[in-house]
């Protein structure tokens, strides 16, 4: 008997192992991706454009130690010897490993008549990080860095820091609004009376699914009219619209569970139906609020269609700046991985803060449009 | 004093009028504070932080105000007035939304869909004959068919099995969050996250591949690839990013609905003898059943509108296009209203099953 819990539980921790170790390795391939992000932003441009960011850890690599000046005599035409290895041009340029492990490498053209030699060695971490990716994202004026070759270049800036403010300018009321008018609907729909009110509810849980791409097209042409594109207003009103109704289904599912008695003693008392609904329902109805404000505001933060579409290049927000950055500067990692960082930390630390919250939310809801 | 009825008559008079007057007065001087709020929004160069600030304060506030003041105009009516119209307090803005913003657009659609660019000859069927037969439509509807399979197969699928998973673990919450995360994150910061990860520099003097997966296969003795400009490949690239910004909805939904399978039943398969394997195939995917058509239809529909991630990573060049940047294409780059619009109705219809089967599981629950 005694074998036989042993045995048992001895397949259990092998299981357990098992387990654990393939939960860990798929942890790893979806955190190494943002890893990669996080810590290229604050490496500086050239050493970003020379090595992966894995650079930055402990490891081995080659180290330029001193260089070589070549005899100016030297037929660079045709194989030059260096140290006692012999090599064309082309090849010295490929960089060549010598028998005592150092490389030499070919700098330049024919003309500069340079060798750089690298050490082997064994490298520690990478300490020499910088904040200026950080500043140059943020800002909207000129900006210079480093590229690989040593080489300046001047650009313009993205002015992430404008569209980090114009990102809450949008999201805080584009969160806020629909889930008010949401509250004041699924009341209505829960506990008032009135004709049409099961049509109307049919209605907005076919609405659920519309795919927002239909909406578009019309109501650009309504802006248009109204001389409304580019305002916030504008986007608002778009994000309530397309946020309505998950927002009334799933403020609906939980005002309509408020027991009756409750309710129905305020209606005795002569309270009219606004009062109930702010002084009653509103307080009870703030879980339910807090999971569809944490929705819609992840929602409409990372939002690009709307966005791109409403507000277009006037106003940007941080997903449509991001994406200016990688169409002008796809290749400049430095500002693109600083850029993606800053557009990511206020959804990531709402995200973890209200983590809870959020799943309810989601939970909730099934399909949204 | 006798009672004067006259004067009652008056003063009743009186006030009748002032209650007029406060009720025309008050909504007027509401719309014109929020009139000069939205010229002073529009029209400002003032500091960029006050200007966030007055938004807010704008935008929210005017709401509330609005609501307010629309209750207190109808609190002023006679009784049988305000029982009536009451009730549109409340869902009247909504549904006045609903109609400009989703329900009278998608008829507008409809009728734009059967008109040429400029949205004013009618053309017959022609933007639908482009949008089913044209090579680009074409090329575009295959490529969401992958989505649709490939994503939403490898969503739910790995979704799955990390909840099966990290339920028999200690750390399940630290596994769950790090695979949940991704949620957070927008598409556009994900596509700039998995470039990276795919970027290319090709042969050259002293280029090191900066991207990782590049990096991997040269370290395992491949030659590096500009993975994004392969078809069609480049659509399975793609199709991982999504996987890796989805699996976090599908794990947590597939969680709870695993946590609600009584213990019992599992503990009477495992007396029985039962493997793991024939638990998993045998007892949890017929009892969750139900949770995984719900989850696989939100990430079907989700893949059918993807287009941020196509937007961001190759704008639909190489052959990734899809349907949702066709639409943008058309509409935005090439000004054709009337072929966006026949694109934007092919989504609506592809969606209807789902709309019809959600009405039904509502009216089946009878929650009015």
């Amino acid at each position: 008997m005694s074998k036989k819990t042993k045995s048992f539980k001895n397949q259990k921790k092998v299981s357990s192992l098992i387990v654990n170790g393939v939960l860990i390795f798929i942890c790893l391939i979806w955190i190494i991706p943002t890893l990669g992000v996080l810590v290229t932003s604050f490496r500086h441009s050239e050493n970003i454009f020379r090595s992966g960011w894995w650079a930055v850890f402990p490891h081995r690599g080659y180290v330029e130690t001193r260089e070589i000046n070549i005899d100016p005599d030297t037929d660079v035409n045709g194989p030059i010897t260096i140290d006692g290895v012999t090599h064309t041009f082309e090849e010295w340029r490929e960089g060549i490993t010598m028998p005592d492990g150092d490389r030499y490498t070919w700098y330049g053209n024919k003309r500069t008549l340079l060798v750089k030699v690298e050490e082997r060695k064994w490298l520690g971490f990478e300490t020499d990080l910088t904040l200026d990716n950080y500043r140059d994202t943020l800002t909207g004026k000129e900006i210079s860095f480093t590229d690989g070759m040593g080489n300046t270049i001047v650009r313009k800036g993205n002015d992430l820091g404008g569209a980090f403010l114009n990102s809450i300018a949008v999201a805080i009321p584009a969160t806020i609004i629909p889930i008010m008018i949401a509250a004041f609907a699924a009341y209505g729909f829960a506990w008032l009376n009135f004709p049409g009110r099961k049509f109307f509810f049919t209605v907005v849980v076919a609405l659920l699914v519309v795919p927002l791409q239909i909406a578009l097209v019309p109501i650009l042409q309504d802006y248009t009219k109204l001389n409304l594109n580019g305002t916030f207003l504008a986007i608002w009103m778009a994000h309530t619209g397309f946020g309505l109704p998950l927002a009334i289904y799933l403020m609906f599912n939980y005002i309509s569970t408020i027991p009756r008695e409750l309710l129905e003693s305020a209606f005795i008392d002569g309270a009219s139906p606004f009062t109930i609904f702010t002084k009653l329902i509103l307080p009870l109805s703030v879980p339910a609020l807090a999971s569809f404000a944490i929705f819609q505001f992840l929602w409409v933060w990372n939002d690009y269609l709307v966005a791109l579409v409403f507000l277009g290049d006037k106003t940007r927000v941080v997903t449509s700046a991001l994406a200016a950055i990688v169409g002008e500067k796809g290749q400049d990692w430095h500002l693109l991985t600083s850029g993606a960082f800053i557009s990511m930390i206020l959804p990531l630390i709402v995200f973890l803060s209200l983590q809870r919250y959020f799943v309810r939310g989601m939970m909730a809801g099934s399909v949204k449009g | 004093m006798q009672n004067n009825p006259f004067k009652g008559l008056v003063s009743l008079f009186t006030s009748a009028i002032g209650r007029i007057f406060v009720s025309i007065i008050v909504p007027l001087i509401t719309f014109l504070v929020l009139w000069q709020g939205f010229i002073f929004l529009r029209d400002t160069e003032a500091n960029q932080f006050l200007v966030v600030v007055v938004a807010i304060v704008w935008g929210v506030g005017g709401v509330m105000l609005l609501y307010y003041v629309t209750n207190w105009l109808v609190e002023k009516l006679p009784k049988e007035w305000r029982n009536r119209l009451q009730p549109f307090i409340f869902v009247g803005p909504a549904l006045a939304i609903l109609a400009w913003f989703l329900a009278i657009p998608t008829f507008r659609t409809l009728v734009l869909s059967f008109q040429d660019q400029t949205s004013r000859v009618f053309v017959g069927i022609d933007n639908y004959v482009f949008a089913l037969t044209d090579r680009i439509m074409l090329e575009a509807f295959r490529n969401n068919l992958l989505w649709l399979v490939f994503g939403t197969f490898f969503s739910v699928s790995l979704g799955l099995i990390v909840a099966v998973m990290a339920d028999r673990s200690r750390f399940e919450n630290v596994y769950k969050t790090i695979i949940f995360m991704p949620m957070a994150i927008s598409f556009v910061g994900a596509g700039v996250i998995w470039k990276f990860i795919y970027t290319y520099k090709g042969e050259g003097a002293g280029i090191a591949e900066i991207g990782l997966l590049n990096a991997i296969v040269i370290a395992l003795g491949g030659t590096s690839q500009p993975w994004l400009q392969q078809p069609p490949w480049n659509n399975f690239f793609l199709i991982v990013i999504m996987v890796w910004l989805q699996t976090g909805y599908t794990m947590v939904i597939l969680s709870s609905a695993i946590k609600g399978i009584p213990a019992e039943l599992l503990e009477a398969a495992r007396v029985d003898g039962s493997n793991e394997l024939r638990i998993f195939f045998n007892i949890i995917i017929p009892t969750i059943k139900g949770t995984l058509i719900t989850v696989s239809t939100t990430i079907l529909i989700f893949s059918l509108k993807l287009f941020d991630i196509v937007r961001v990573m190759t704008g639909g060049n190489y052959g990734t296009n899809v349907i949702a940047n066709e639409f943008y294409l058309q509409r935005f780059t090439y000004g054709h209203a009337g072929r966006a619009s026949a694109i934007a109705i092919i989504l609506l219809v592809a969606v209807v099953p789902v709309m019809i089967y959600n009405l039904r599981q509502f009216r089946e629950r009878k929650a009015f």
